[in-house]
């Protein structure tokens, strides 16, 4: 565990990219535009690989620049263009049916930050320095799991619940450089390649949605009841 | 030999994929899949036969076959036997001649990652195998490219990547854990996790179970996760019905066992039992509600699914040798009896035209033959004896009597007699009440490939059900001791 000899720079500088990304999501959840969204997204995933290379060089994980570099070229850049591509087809620019305000569901995203809060905080066992790390590195896990799953249940778009599944594995993946740099690697590269093949078949399915379906909003899609 | 077994369960079904792909032939498609599945049903006997005595490792650990893995395999490879055999009577009255090469393709690749999802030793790379196969089985769902099958489509797999999400987390959670025991390297095996679970610090083990168990609770269709569960099984074809039903929802039930047993021994196995009797029971009880209002045939279909993947759950959390042999035979029997009743379903829905349980009326008269199997089938998945299902939720409900969770065991009782009249009153006024204008059924082709499944699944369970063999009953004990940890 080299979180349990951590000094303050390295806590400070993965907090701060942490903490971003958090506020990244929050903007994506208060943001109308749907380009906004992505380009929230592209960023959280340039910190996210930031935040890769820099545990790979305090930690002393070579492979968690490999790591970063395919984060950067994926996340940050592939799956941003596919899904600008996939509004540009769409001609849709902006959310328009929100069951929830931007600015109450920003006040709900608080809330349920304060609750991983309080959850990271039990399922804590370490000491001073780290422990702040830790408890920081879950709480943002979880509160990025909430606030995805949020997005997806406030906006009906498409394109936004894409983002918002997109959201949960940010979350996931940025906990676990932290928490546990020394996951194998194939694992990690792995679960990338997988996300690349998930938005290809979303942005297939959301063909055949136009298509067959007609809408591409999940409010119209209630033929199947009961 | 193993080895070699393992080699061909898994290059059955791509050598079928890549004939499909390669060869764009509709006939020659059909008939590599159904040789693959043949091949994959007669390799995986022998398989689960020679890992009873000798769990087998392969490629680094990356690759484990234990009898438990063997068994779900076995379970797998009959259901995709019999539906490639119905798929063939089955799709041909599609009228999309052009695409079936693409569905064989897709339907051997799901089995294929159905497959594989069993043998993962790794825990990262048995959820990348569970994510595969509902990548590749929304496509199946959608197949039909109809407003409803695409919906079904989206809300799966939406559904289904956000809740596996959480099995990831869980994943990663475990493995956090875990690195407190045995340092920030080692191999995400089931075996290291197990081994690392006592000394995991308690809350962090219970949230990593339970995120986990809503994961893989939420693919395998455990209220209130199944939402995405009725609308996958009623849209896709028919055969694809029998596959989410009969084969990926086991495939499922094997990452929630795994994980049962990774915490068996620790300080929140209790909690953690109680949590999968609680999903079990509640899926039972909204399943029942649904399946006694339920119009849309096939709909009623997945409910009763979502009622069996209930009860599996409650075997497993019940515990003991009892309730996981009731809960294995259970997978069994479900297996082998849902595919016969989507196939009758499949086959009452292309001869009326209609999803509707109130436009198919007399059906003994449209198939007089099927048409018995099916009813026959509908009393033996309601829980009659004397077919296999019977049996098995009885040792069940014995476990449950047995164990600390009487009051789940008296609830499953009772909502198992609204299940049984709720599933047969639908079947009752399908086959003997009259209507003033009968629809006239339109008599369908190739009839023998849509018989001949029924009855392979048919016979089974009604020997199953007259008979447990004194062989699978050891099968059962050996995986028992497996499951709950029996060193610790």
């Amino acid at each position: 565990m080299f979180l349990a000899h951590i000094n303050p720079l390295q806590a400070s500088i993965f907090s701060s990219l942490a903490v971003a990304s958090l506020l990244l999501t929050f903007v994506m959840l208060g943001s109308h535009w749907l380009r906004n969204y992505v380009y929230a997204f592209a960023v959280q995933s340039w910190l996210i690989a930031a935040l890769s290379a820099s545990v790979g060089y305090f930690a002393g994980y070579p492979e968690l620049y490999l790591i970063a570099i395919l984060t950067a070229l994926f996340r940050g850049l592939v799956l941003p263009f596919l899904l600008t591509r996939i509004i540009a087809r769409l001609n849709v620019k902006r959310e328009i049916h929100t069951v929830l305000q931007p600015s109450s569901s920003l006040v709900l995203g608080a809330f349920l930050v304060m609750f991983a809060f309080v959850i990271a905080n039990h399922m804590n066992r370490q000491s001073l320095l780290a422990a702040h790390v830790v408890v920081l590195a879950l709480t943002i896990m979880f509160s990025m799991k909430f606030l995805g799953f949020l997005m997806l249940s406030v906006r009906d778009e498409a394109v936004s619940q894409i983002l918002g599944l997109l959201v949960l594995e940010n979350g996931i993946f940025l906990g676990a450089q932290i928490l546990v740099p020394g996951m194998p690697l194939l694992i990690e590269i792995v679960i990338l390649f997988d996300l690349l093949i998930v938005v290809a078949c979303f942005g297939m399915l959301v063909r055949f949605l136009v298509v067959h379906a007609g809408t591409t909003s999940s409010r119209q899609l209630n033929r199947l009841v009961g | 030999m193993t080895q070699s077994l393992l080699i061909l369960l898994f290059a059955a079904p791509l050598a079928a994929i890549a004939l499909s792909f390669g060869i764009r032939s509709s006939r020659l498609a059909e008939y590599a899949t159904v040789t693959a599945a043949i091949v994959d049903l007669l390799v995986s006997v022998p398989l689960l036969i020679h890992v009873l005595t000798a769990p087998a490792i392969f490629a680094h650990s990356y690759i484990q076959v234990d009898p438990l893995g063997a068994w779900v395999i076995l379970c797998i490879a009959l259901v995709y036997m019999l539906s490639s055999i119905y798929a063939v009577g089955y799709m041909r009255l599609l009228d999309e001649d052009g695409r079936l090469p693409l569905f064989y393709g897709l339907f051997s690749g799901f089995a294929f990652t159905m497959l594989a999802a069993c043998v993962m030793n790794n825990v990262g790379v048995f959820w990348i195998a569970i994510e595969l196969t509902t990548l590749i089985s929304t496509f199946l769902v959608g197949f039909e490219r109809e407003a409803e099958s695409t919906e079904a489509a989206w809300k799966y797999i939406v559904v289904v990547s956000g809740g596996i999400s959480l099995a990831l987390l869980g994943t990663v959670l475990f493995y956090w854990g875990g690195s407190f025991v045995l340092g920030p390297h080692y191999a995400m095996t089931w075996a290291a996790l197990h081994k690392a679970a006592p000394a995991v610090y308690a809350p962090l083990l219970l949230v990593s179970f339970l995120l986990v168990l809503v994961g893989y609770g939420t693919k395998a269709g455990l209220a209130p996760m199944h939402t995405w569960l009725p609308d996958a099984h009623s849209e896709s074809p028919a055969p694809v019905s029998a596959m989410l039903s009969g084969a990926l929802l086991n495939a499922s039930m094997l990452g929630i066992a795994r994980f049962l047993s990774v915490v068996n021994g620790t300080s929140i196995s209790g909690f953690a039992h109680s949590a999968v009797v609680g999903f079990g029971i509640f899926s039972f009880v909204i399943a029942a509600f649904f399946i006694v209002r339920q119009t849309g045939i096939k709909r009623l279909m997945a409910y009763s699914s979502v009622e069996h993947i209930g009860v599996q759950a409650l075997g497993l959390g019940f515990g003991g040798v009892l309730g996981i042999a009731g809960a294995l035979y259970h997978m069994l029997n479900h297996s082998l009896n849902k595919s016969l009743m989507f196939f009758g379903a499949g086959n009452a829905m292309r001869a009326y035209g209609s999803k509707e349980i109130t436009d198919i009326r007399s059906v003994l008269r449209t198939f007089p033959v099927t048409g018995i199997l099916w009813l026959l089938g509908a009393v033996g998945i309601a829980g009659a004896p004397p077919f296999a299902l019977f049996l098995s939720e009885f040792t069940i409900l014995r476990a449950g009597i047995a164990g600390p969770y009487r009051w789940a065991a008296v609830l499953f009782v009772i909502f198992l007699i609204v299940v049984f009249i709720g599933f047969l009153s639908h079947f009752r006024a399908m086959y003997f009440d009259e209507t003033e204008n009968p629809a006239v059924p339109r008599v369908l082709p190739g009839l023998i490939w849509r018989a001949l499944p029924m009855w392979l699944s048919f016979l089974p369970v009604l020997i199953l059900g007259l008979w447990w063999p004194h062989a699978l009953w050891s099968v059962f004990t050996t995986i028992s001791t497996q499951i709950t940890g029996g060193a610790r």
